[in-house]
């Protein structure tokens, strides 16, 4: 499909709070995602599960805008996130429109990936001031209330090597949240902790759901997790949506046989 | 410019010559010195372990340039004359020796501690362990930094020119006092000493250690 | 003129070899100043979206690695005056030694910079920073700790090649060492005395850096 093809933006009675338009990802001659189409509503929680190496990471980092596009549009709430509009086209973003876009997004990441020179309240300081321009103690109120939702405030004043994983990505999550963003992206923030604090991870992620009004998108390995809190499940192989329903149906009656036997590969390792 | 080095080429050439005549005897003084150096660091004996000692902190701890005017204009005092080509390769290359001791020692020690109680285990003499066993794979370890002392001893010639010695640096400056065409008697020499670094010194260096890396069984 | 060693003699030139370790310090501080900043401007150059700059980069401080130092400051004091700059001895020697070690410490921050990992790169990213903001708050602030026993060992490195600067008349130690000599045709204790002096600043000055290099280890658990 030609660029020419795509909307400049989507009319006002279709307007998900992402739409991946016929999204196209390649590494060389390696196709990790194939003419992906994908929408997600305003407030939905969607989970993305499936084998590795299926594109999962990939969807999360596109959306990020950690990696370019080979092929179709990614919309955000109506307007081209990866295109923005020249005499009456889309070309792909310059740096300026990617930077405007990117505020309405936060992203979490396996392994924190905090600044380890700054306190976890310097870390989640860090956007508010040097990003959206908030002063010293603005920044700062916003962030403590973070740290205190996600029960690290007592912690504030450590670097992140004082803290054990669950805690950083406590921290982590502060920190996103702190550039108040209105989607999160969670790209298997409990997988590279020890089982015991993964709880404190998900209980915080629990709350965001419950109590926010966020549009999320997460990539799990933890079945029971993506059940009990998603609106719905997105199961990919090899770089296809294979099947996706609401989380009861899903888990309950899946559908294709690829679906089945990853269930219960999955079932089998627990 | 073409001018310049149908003039001059000769002479830039005869003190490449010279240059390259330097760089080769200072690289094998400089080999030796390393290597006993290295080795009486390791010794046993403290008294070989405290004279391989100072002479790389001496030389490592003071320049070059105060090396070679010592050599030369000092040591005649306590009855050593040497002529002045002869202090030119001989200071550079202990100069360059004291740091090559330094990676002789560094890659002996970081040969894996397998190989040592292995040797130990065949009850070999320490000298036959070192020499069979330890030195060649410490070699295959030390060959890269070589390369860029190798480098950091040619361009350590260019100050045996202070001493008189008529290598490339010399010339270049009695064409620049004569001539005063300083961009292309500098610019030249310049230019000649990179050449030799990067079109001789070091592929000869890969080279090497791609062969040595062959006869080790590792490439 | 044989081996006798006159400590009156010493003591007669002591005072000018003090005023020269002064300016050889002076020399090797602000060489070192020069070479710090332009060094780390010539690493963030070669990280620029233009790969012509960093190929030019790369080949232009490949150059100034692999030539004499004391080639590069005849060249930069007898060529300015050609091209209509006329440099003070000083000026062309810290000229010449800031950018031949600048072509040193480029890498070294190079190396720190490439160390970062890059987890760190798109967490700045993911928070919208600017790519300043991501060099200026979060990649030098972890890259130069990496750096500093790189940067260590060329600031001795720098103090030990300031002789050099003695070849364009710069007053510093090895230059009034050769003044004396040709002045009183003594040798013995002048060379003698500079090299006592260079082995007691470089020798305690390496050992800072080797000690400073364990302690930034340890805290960086590295
Ligand atoms: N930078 C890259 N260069 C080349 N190939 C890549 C790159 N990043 C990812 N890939 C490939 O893209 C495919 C999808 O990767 P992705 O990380 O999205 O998988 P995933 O579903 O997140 O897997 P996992 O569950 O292991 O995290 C894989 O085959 C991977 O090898
Ligand atoms: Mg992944």
């Amino acid at each position: 499909m030609e660029l020419s093809a795509y909307p400049l933006e989507l009319p006002p009675d279709d307007r998900p709070m992402v739409r991946f338009m016929n999204v196209t990802k390649s590494y060389g001659s390696l196709v990790v995602l194939d003419d992906l189409n994908l929408d997600i509503q305003r407030g939905e929680m969607v989970s993305v599960i499936g084998p590795s190496g299926s594109g999962k990471t990939t969807v999360l980092r596109m959306l990020m805008t950690l990696e370019s596009i080979n092929g179709g549009v990614i919309y955000i709430d109506g307007k081209p996130l990866t295109h923005m509009e020249r005499k009456g086209v889309l070309v792909p973003a310059d740096e300026a429109h990617l930077r405007r876009m990117r505020a309405s997004i936060g992203m979490c990441f396996q392994h924190f990936n905090l600044f380890p020179h700054m306190t976890a309240l310097q870390n989640c300081m860090e956007g508010p001031v040097q990003v959206l321009g908030l002063s010293k103690a603005e920044a700062r109120d916003r962030s403590e209330e973070l740290l205190k939702m996600v029960g690290m405030i007592d912690k504030k004043d450590q670097h992140p090597s004082r803290l054990s994983g669950g805690q950083q990505q406590r921290v982590a999550i502060a920190r996103a949240l702190a550039m108040r963003p209105r989607i999160m992206l969670f790209d298997e923030v409990t997988s590279a902790l020890d089982p015991e604090v993964i709880g404190e991870v998900t209980e915080v992620i629990r709350r965001l759901v419950a109590e926010h009004d966020l549009t999320m998108l997460m990539v799990t390995h933890q079945m029971g997790f993506a059940r009990d809190i998603s609106d719905r499940i997105c199961f990919f192989y090899k770089g296809k949506i294979e099947e996706q329903a609401a989380p009861e149906q899903f888990f309950t009656n899946p559908q294709r046989e690829r679906t089945q036997q990853f269930l219960r590969a999955v079932k089998d390792a627990d | 410019m073409w001018d310049f080095l149908q003039t001059y080429g000769g002479r830039l050439a005869e003190g490449t010559l010279v240059t390259a005549a330097q760089f080769a005897l200072a690289t094998a003084v400089a080999l030796v010195a390393a290597l006993a150096a290295g080795l009486g660091r390791l010794s046993a004996h403290w008294p070989v372990r405290a004279a391989a000692t100072t002479y790389v902190e001496i030389f490592r701890g003071t320049s070059l340039l105060v090396q070679l005017y010592w050599i030369f204009y000092v040591l005649p005092l306590f009855g050593i004359s040497l002529p002045k080509l002869t202090a030119g390769f001989l200071s550079v290359g202990l100069n360059v020796g004291a740091y090559g001791a330094e990676i002789v020692r560094g890659s002996i020690l970081s040969v894996q501690r397998g190989q040592w109680e292995a040797a130990y285990a065949l009850s070999m003499s320490p000298w036959k362990r070192m020499r069979r066993i330890i030195l060649p794979q410490a070699i295959v370890l030390m060959l890269p930094p070589w390369g860029n002392l190798l480098i950091e001893l040619l361009k350590g010639t260019a100050l045996v020119a202070l001493i008189g010695v008529a290598d490339l640096m010399f010339v270049a400056k009695q064409i620049n006092g004569s001539t005063f065409l300083s961009a292309e008697a500098f610019g030249t020499a310049l230019v000649i000493y990179y050449l030799l670094a990067r079109v001789l010194i070091t592929p000869a260096m890969r080279r090497l250690e791609r062969s040595m890396a062959r006869r080790l069984g590792r490439a | 003129m044989t081996f006798d060693w006159k400590w009156d003699f010493v003591w007669e030139i002591a005072p000018r070899l003090a005023a020269a370790t002064l300016n050889t310090l002076l020399a090797a501080g602000s060489g070192y100043a020069i070479a710090l900043v332009l060094g780390l401007a010539l690493a963030l150059g070669q990280r620029t979206r233009w790969p012509a700059l960093t190929f030019i980069l790369r080949e232009t401080l490949e150059f100034i690695r692999s030539t004499p130092l004391v080639l590069q400051i005849f060249f930069i004091f007898y060529v300015g005056p050609q091209v209509g700059i006329t440099l003070s001895p000083w000026v062309a020697g810290m000229m010449a030694i800031g950018l031949h070690y600048s072509a040193y410490l480029s890498e070294v921050y190079r190396a720190g910079i490439e160390a970062v990992p890059k987890g760190q790169w798109e967490a700045c990213r993911a928070l919208n920073m600017t790519t300043r903001d991501t060099y200026a708050r979060i990649v030098l602030p972890q890259a130069v700790p990496q750096a500093i026993p790189g940067m260590g060992n060329y600031l001795v490195g720098i103090f030990k090649d300031t002789p050099m600067l003695s070849v364009i008349g710069v007053t510093e130690l090895m230059q009034t060492a050769n003044a004396i000599g040709s002045e009183t045709y003594r040798f013995l204790e002048p060379y003698t005395l500079v090299g006592v002096i260079f082995l007691a600043l470089s020798l305690p000055t390496a050992g800072l850096v080797r000690l400073l290099e364990r302690v930034l280890r340890r805290k960086l658990g590295m």
